[in-house]
């Protein structure tokens, strides 16, 4: 090769590493601004704005988790299935989540003369809350006060409207209209407002249900005039943003006033006394006359009996955890089961393969669902029973003592059932009370043979 | 007229040296504007000049070694070569993968920067894990599958 090749070839590599340098500079240049967290009030949010969409322009990366939440995922225990179904004019769904009555139809029994027994499906995603509300048998074939709206709605501003600025006042008067007046009111499905502060983004309890509850539940452990919006702690308040509806309650009254029945503690035994001593029930069961009680997906009593609530883990911490969008730290807001989320739900603290880990959640998981099994043929055993009897012609003071227990039985065993971790949130305490419900069971069945 | 270009020798090392002075230039500012120099030091902030490192740096400002350890007291071997190799290999890979964007995420460790911790946890507890290793026939135990949070989560 020539000089003046040579030096052409030089040059030419040259001029390709300060090309090089360039694009590296500006790559540089590119992760630096990333991480400059940038946030674009685009638009102005009040606490008035229920619109998600809204809130979503100027938090797009938490929008777009929050409307995956459409996602319909099988686990091996919950999870929904997409079924296609013929929309008609009065369910004009085209997509369900699968029948839990048609996978066991013991709970048609169990819920025998409730609405529960003539429709009752897997739960979808927070997206469809307020939709498969609307289309629900339990709510089309029976009539439904405007309470059942506080879950499944974004009630924060029309409970507001409703009561003229006073929440309180609002929630009140929307319980009591018929569901089909209160369902006017509102729009969307649990939205933005309804747990962060519109002007800091700070998490913050807006459903009256839970101001309540808390405060009697704090009341029973000695903390008066407990306010949650001023007293929890941030870590609190990433399970109690969540503790707001998923929770046991009852409605109460003619009024049909919302409450959480947190009045002696938060435990199963406890909640049931409660019922006790304000003879509370929910229905009378069709077969046997028995005072029937519905447990309600109490997640978040469960919850606070396990490992993970006593290690100060939050709801939030698996079921949102944090992860990284550029440079930006943010919670997922694709709210979801921590199963389909291993790496970033589990793996933070538990260093072990994927696998191995949700083999140890499935492995629980089994052996609760075992053990709910034979709760539910030991209360199929009491109810047949108690039937027999009621055919034979026992008195109600005869069965009385019986129908005690079958509704023991019954309560201690959805507790379990209608909670949505199959036992994960505090295995021993679920296998506690499936081991009780089936006591509760055996003895109802002694109690009507020692009848003369 | 191009067919008869011919370029002169002078003409030839102008180029060269524009070309020259442009990647001297250009990679120079690169280095200043990218806080090169920091990686020569043992500031715990430089390994935080990526984001990408931000909540280990947060972890460690909170975790109960940050009096005692920084980054390169744990994952840097302790002799000045084979620190400087390390330095020097890491800075490279970590530099490709975040400029590529091709890293898993949440990020791992490899094996070979897990020994150096490991190593460096000897460093200054030998006394106490002499103890605790035995002879070892049951293979090294892992200081930090039971310490993991010891320097950062």
């Amino acid at each position: 090769m020539t000089k003046i090749g040579t030096r052409l070839l030089i040059a030419l590599l040259a001029a390709m590493a300060a090309m090089g340098g360039a694009a590296l500079l500006v790559n540089i240049m590119e992760k630096k601004q990333e991480a400059r967290n940038p946030f674009y009030r685009v638009v102005e949010l009040d606490d008035n704005t229920s619109d998600p969409a809204k809130w979503g322009k100027n938090f797009p990366m938490q929008y777009d988790g929050y409307k995956k939440t459409v996602d319909q995922i099988r686990t091996r225990f919950g999870g929904s299935e997409a079924v296609p179904r013929t929309p008609t004019n009065a369910d004009p769904r085209s997509i369900v989540a699968q029948s839990r009555l048609e996978e066991d139809p013991r709970l048609k029994t169990m819920w025998a003369g409730y609405a529960f027994s003539r429709d009752f499906r897997e739960e979808r995603g927070h997206a469809y809350m307020l939709l498969d509300q609307i289309y629900t048998e339990r709510q089309t074939a029976v009539k439904q006060p405007g309470t059942c709206l506080h879950c499944h709605a974004s009630v924060y501003v029309p409970y507001k409207k409703a009561g003229n600025g006073d929440l309180m006042a609002g929630f009140q008067k929307v319980n009591h209209l018929p569901y089909s007046e209160a369902r006017k009111l509102v729009e969307h499905s649990v939205a933005c407002i309804d747990c962060h502060d519109p002007e800091t983004m700070a998490l913050r309890v807006t459903r009256p249900g839970f101001i309540e509850g808390i405060r009697v539940l704090k009341a029973s452990q000695g903390i008066e005039n407990y306010d949650v919006n001023k007293m929890a702690t941030r870590q609190e308040m990433r399970s109690y943003v969540c503790g707001q509806c998923h929770v046991e309650y009852y409605f109460k009254g003619p009024e049909k006033l919302l409450v959480y029945p947190w009045h002696k503690g938060i435990k199963v035994d406890e909640i049931l006394a409660y019922y006790d001593e304000t003879k509370f029930r929910d229905w009378v069961h069709a077969e046997t006359g028995a005072d029937t009680l519905k447990a309600q997906h109490p997640e978040f009593e469960l919850w606070n009996q396990g490992i993970h609530a006593r290690s100060g883990v939050a709801c939030a911490d698996c079921h949102m955890p944090y992860m990284r969008e550029g440079a930006l730290k943010i919670s997922d807001h694709h709210v979801r089961s921590p199963v389909l989320n291993i790496n970033r739900a589990c793996q933070t603290c538990h260093r072990w393969p994927e696998g191995e880990l949700k083999d140890r959640v499935e492995t629980i998981q089994s052996r609760v669902f075992y053990m709910r099994n034979l709760a539910m043929d030991a209360l199929m055993d009491l109810i047949q029973d108690i039937k027999k009897a009621k055919d034979l012609g026992r008195t109600d003071e005869q069965l009385a003592l019986s129908r005690n227990f079958q509704r023991k039985a019954q309560f201690f065993l959805d507790f379990v059932e209608a909670e949505n971790s199959t036992g994960f949130h505090a295995p021993q305490e679920a296998q506690r009370i499936l081991g009780e419900s089936i006591d509760f069971s055996r003895k109802g069945q002694n109690s009507l043979r020692e009848l003369k | 007229m191009w067919a008869n270009f011919k370029p002169s020798f002078n003409f030839v090392s102008a180029v060269l040296a524009v070309a020259a002075g442009l990647a001297v230039g250009l990679g120079g500012y690169t280095f200043i504007y990218a806080k090169g120099a920091s990686y020569l030091t043992n500031d715990p902030a430089a390994c935080m000049n990526c984001h990408v490192m931000r909540e280990q740096y947060d972890g460690w400002i909170k975790s109960s070694h940050r009096a005692v350890a920084g980054c390169n007291d744990c994952h840097t071997p302790h002799s000045f070569v084979p620190k400087y190799v390390t330095k020097a290999s890491n800075g490279f890979w970590h530099s490709f993968a975040f400029t590529t964007g091709y890293f898993h995420e949440p990020i791992r460790i490899k094996k070979h920067n897990q020994e150096v911790t490991e190593n460096a946890c000897r460093g200054c507890h030998e006394d106490i894990v002499q103890a605790i290793e035995g002879d070892q026939s049951m293979g090294r135990i892992s200081c930090i599958a039971c310490h993991a949070t010891v320097g950062h989560l």
